[in-house]
């Protein structure tokens, strides 16, 4: 039951990224996006992947899809021409793919529980996570104990990337004559 | 003006709950699903959404942008002190077992929830911050 | 047959192939750069899935501890995939301030007509 529910959301986001490389209208491809998000969601959450799930459907749905409209706003566009030379981009797209297929041939089979993706570090998270740290989910006491030091980098990214928007967006849009200049906010 | 009324009333009742939310995934974290991040991005939705239906100078006045600017070094700087308590306990870098000697998961209870709080205060502020940022600028 | 079965067992990998061959596709093949940055989006998300779908226990739960429950699927790449999300919104709030910037330098946002005007000077 599970896979006939996994194969036809995932068929659903083959068609939804189809529509997305279809679309010539700018406000259209940024919903069509959102719908996307929140498909990817829905797959998460098949596969058992609930904290991702939730992170995908809040930053993903929520927050792109804000900052694209924002942008789309500010630069008054409506509009993107069809792609002129569509032959090269299709042969490397293409190639690409079929070298990627060629080498998932080798990955083991959907939903197996002897790969040795499960073998070596998992098993100890799960069994040690609660005598060590007390807390129920195991995403949580990776992501803040065991692995804390990557947790830190990610706040690091994070806090960068508002400096960096502040820093291009600080002051007015500029005006014809006049300079611009930082503004008090 | 009528159309606008429906918007008005209903986001001004739905959105104390998207707050009592956003707390609920923050401290539930340890028992189900949620985290620091999630909850950092909701509580910045709710700010997002009162600023869309009402106004960017409406949400500036609830939560004003200089107070928004300097949150956002507030949370690395929680994460970063956090490890620098356990180093000057004698353990490592990160190490939680500072927190409490004679019972080690407790410790590690602790060091979560301040870990974690740090974290939220920096993606609240961040997401916060650059809707304020997109916003201002379309304005001259 | 067995080709067939195997086909069918794999369906997860090949939609995560085409989502990733799609997004690159957007990227080199269109013009706009809103557009391209949406395609830089399409093809994180694919390799999320990449990451997480072999990561998947039939017959199990989502890893959260229970004491009614003894199979959980594994809580390894979850952890990773959660930096890379908001690292991706980071970078596409980042890349969308660049994309207004270039449009009042240039006056649009479209790479043939960028191109030409700096060709000029």
């Amino acid at each position: 039951m599970e896979t006939v529910v996994n194969s036809v959301l995932l068929t659903l986001l083959a068609i939804v990224t189809i529509a997305i490389i279809r679309q010539r209208s700018l406000f259209g491809v940024v919903i069509l996006a959102g719908i996307y998000s929140f498909l990817m969601a829905s797959v998460l959450i098949v596969m058992d992947a609930v904290d991702v799930a939730m992170t995908e459907a809040s930053v993903g749905a929520g927050v792109s899809t804000i900052v694209l409209l924002a942008t789309l706003f500010l630069t008054n566009s409506r509009e993107n021409p069809q792609p002129r030379n569509v032959v090269l981009p299709l042969f490397v797209s293409g190639s690409v793919g079929a070298a990627l297929i060629y080498g998932t041939f080798e990955l083991p089979p959907f939903g197996e529980a002897q790969t040795p993706v499960h073998l070596h570090t998992a098993p100890y998270y799960l069994q040690q996570s609660i005598p060590d740290t007390g807390v129920a989910n195991v995403v949580t006491s990776v992501l803040a104990d065991y692995r804390g030091y990557d947790t830190l980098g990610e706040t690091t990214v994070i806090f960068t990337a508002g400096i960096g928007v502040m820093l291009l967006l600080w002051g007015r849009r500029r005006r014809k004559d006049n300079d611009e200049g930082p503004t008090s906010s | 003006m009528k159309l606008d009324l429906i918007l008005r009333v209903g986001v001004k009742l739905i959105l104390p709950f998207i707050l009592l939310f956003a707390f609920y995934v923050h401290f539930h974290g340890d028992y189900g699903p949620g985290g620091g991040f999630q909850a950092g991005v909701i509580s910045a939705a709710m700010v997002i959404l009162y600023g869309l239906i009402f106004g960017v100078d409406a949400a500036k006045r609830v939560v004003p942008n200089g107070f928004v600017q300097r949150l956002i070094p507030l949370g690395v700087l929680i994460y970063v002190s956090t490890g620098i308590f356990g180093m000057l306990g004698g353990h490592r870098y990160l190490d939680y077992g500072v927190f409490s000697h004679h019972h080690p998961a407790h410790g590690h209870e602790y060091g979560i929830m301040l870990v974690e709080s740090g974290v939220i205060i920096t993606v609240f502020s961040t997401m916060t911050a650059i809707f304020y940022a997109f916003a201002e600028r379309g304005r001259s | 047959m067995s080709v067939i079965s195997e086909l069918v067992e794999r369906y997860n990998y090949f939609i995560t192939i085409f989502l990733m061959v799609a997004g690159l596709y957007v990227v080199i093949a269109h013009g706009n750069m809103i557009k391209k940055l949406v395609g830089l989006s399409l093809f994180q998300t694919s390799v999320y899935l990449l990451y997480i779908a072999p990561g998947k226990i039939i017959g199990g739960t989502p890893p959260i501890i229970d004491p009614a429950y003894k199979v959980y699927s594994n809580p390894l790449p979850h952890v990773l995939i959660l930096t890379a999300i908001v690292v991706g919104v980071a970078t596409l709030a980042l890349g969308l301030a660049l994309v207004v910037r270039i449009h009042e330098a240039y006056g649009t946002i479209e790479e043939d007509e960028i191109f030409s005007q700096d060709g000029e000077i």
